[in-house]
């Protein structure tokens, strides 16, 4: 499963944000925040990563450097999941 | 602009040409709205009071009605206030507690039965309130719930997402059905509402759509938070609206707009605003404010934030292809 998180991620943020297509268009550094999600987005985003990974994020852990784009998310589940 | 001169003073205004100014444009603007009067909901803050105030110099007493529309979160002080305001102003109101609408609706359920998925000893006596947090330094905004029970003792926990959208869904009622009362008396009296946005609360999207975000005119949608205080003190209003600190009135645990909403107390918040609307940069705002260079740009970054999460709330409805005989 978290060989293919940013696969994950991003066929998530197709089905629910752009609602057509399978997300290729969105490149692995581009920045939800300025693309894709508000913050509501995020809130829902963090809610699927809990669920489909089973971690815990916690509040010092909403960040952009976490959060923003495929690479930070796939670098911080895996972070997580390792600790 | 040098960092010297941005502060306060950037907000000062002439308040007897503003409200000769909104005065003239009001009359206007109802006259071509063909409407008689005006609709005014006093919550007791000093928005709505202000407008309150512009629609008597604009129309006179007689061509305003107030509504006080307390319900069972209201602080005990909205209405009196509020009361206050309406008898200063000489206009003809009327007291319509909702809290029994929303107990038929579900507002008080929906919300109680999300917090309970959170603090599932939530119930009768307990008292609650939602915090943001996360935006102002530099994170992603997100929400906690806190909670008080009987015995006062606090807690507080992050919501999650289907807790925070029904918890504020259920709340969204409050706005809701005071507009829909708005616009009954508006349509009995054929008369136009006022919505009370202030510019912060307009520019950030700090309103309910088809709540109080719902209006035919906003006097004051232009004008920063610290020049309606401005014209509050003006035009005379009592001391307990030119003193008030803002607070959502919504949640039964006391909440400043800046713990639920925006990033600073709204003395600052208008400074950072006005600065971001005028190219001021991070660097000189920060020590206007007393920030970091670091936080002055989170709050930049919050505020372009807030505009593109609430574009919806703005939004008209969306139509396949524009109906061109209608103007709007």
């Amino acid at each position: 499963m978290t060989d293919n998180i940013k696969a994950t991620v991003r066929a998530y943020i197709a089905e629910n944000f752009i609602m057509r297509g399978d997300g290729s268009e969105i490149a692995e550094t581009d920045s939800f925040m300025e693309k894709h999600l508000d913050s509501t987005g995020f809130l829902e985003l963090v809610t699927f990563l809990e669920e489909t990974y089973g971690i815990a994020v916690d509040d010092e852990e909403m960040l952009p450097e976490n959060l923003d784009s495929l690479n930070n998310v796939d670098a911080y589940v895996r972070r997580k999941l390792a600790a | 602009m040098t960092t010297n001169s941005i502060g306060p003073k950037v907000l000062d205004i002439d308040c007897a040409a503003e409200v000769a100014r909104i005065s003239e444009w009001m009359v206007d603007a109802v006259s071509k709205l063909n409407r008689r009067g005006v609709i005014i909901a006093l919550s007791g803050g000093v928005d709505s009071s202000v407008c309150g105030a512009l629609a008597v110099k604009a129309l006179g007493p007689k061509k305003v009605f107030g509504l006080l529309l307390p319900e069972h979160d209201s602080s005990s002080t909205s209405a009196e206030r509020g009361t206050e305001v309406a008898e200063q102003l000489g206009i003809e109101y009327r007291l319509e507690h909702i809290g029994p609408t929303l107990e038929a609706i579900g507002c008080y359920r929906w919300r109680d039965d999300a917090i309970r998925n959170v603090f599932p000893d939530y119930g009768a006596g307990w008292k609650n309130k939602i915090i943001i947090a996360g935006g102002a330094r530099g994170g992603v905004n997100f929400f906690k719930l806190v909670v008080e029970n009987p015995a006062g003792e606090r807690f507080e926990k992050r919501l999650p997402i289907r807790e925070y959208l029904q918890i504020v869904a259920a709340t969204n009622f409050k706005q809701r059905i005071r507009k829909t009362s708005e616009y009954f008396h508006a349509d009995r009296l054929n008369y136009a509402v006022i919505g009370t946005p202030n510019r912060l609360e307009y520019d950030q999207g700090f309103f309910v759509k088809h709540g109080d975000g719902s209006a035919d005119i906003k006097p004051i949608a232009h004008l920063y938070k610290t020049q309606v205080y401005a014209l509050a003190r003006h035009l005379g209003l009592p001391e307990s609206v030119c003193n008030s600190t803002p607070t959502t009135d919504t949640y039964s645990l006391s909440q400043g707009q800046d713990e639920f909403y925006f990033a600073l107390p709204y003395q600052q918040m208008d400074v950072a605003l006005w600065a971001h609307n005028h190219q001021v940069t991070p660097a000189d705002l920060a020590p206007a404010l007393g920030l970091t260079v670091e936080e002055a740009a989170h709050i930049y970054a919050d505020i372009e934030a807030k505009r593109r999460g609430t574009h919806y709330l703005h939004a008209r409805p969306v139509l396949p292809e524009a109906v061109g005989e209608i103007h709007v």
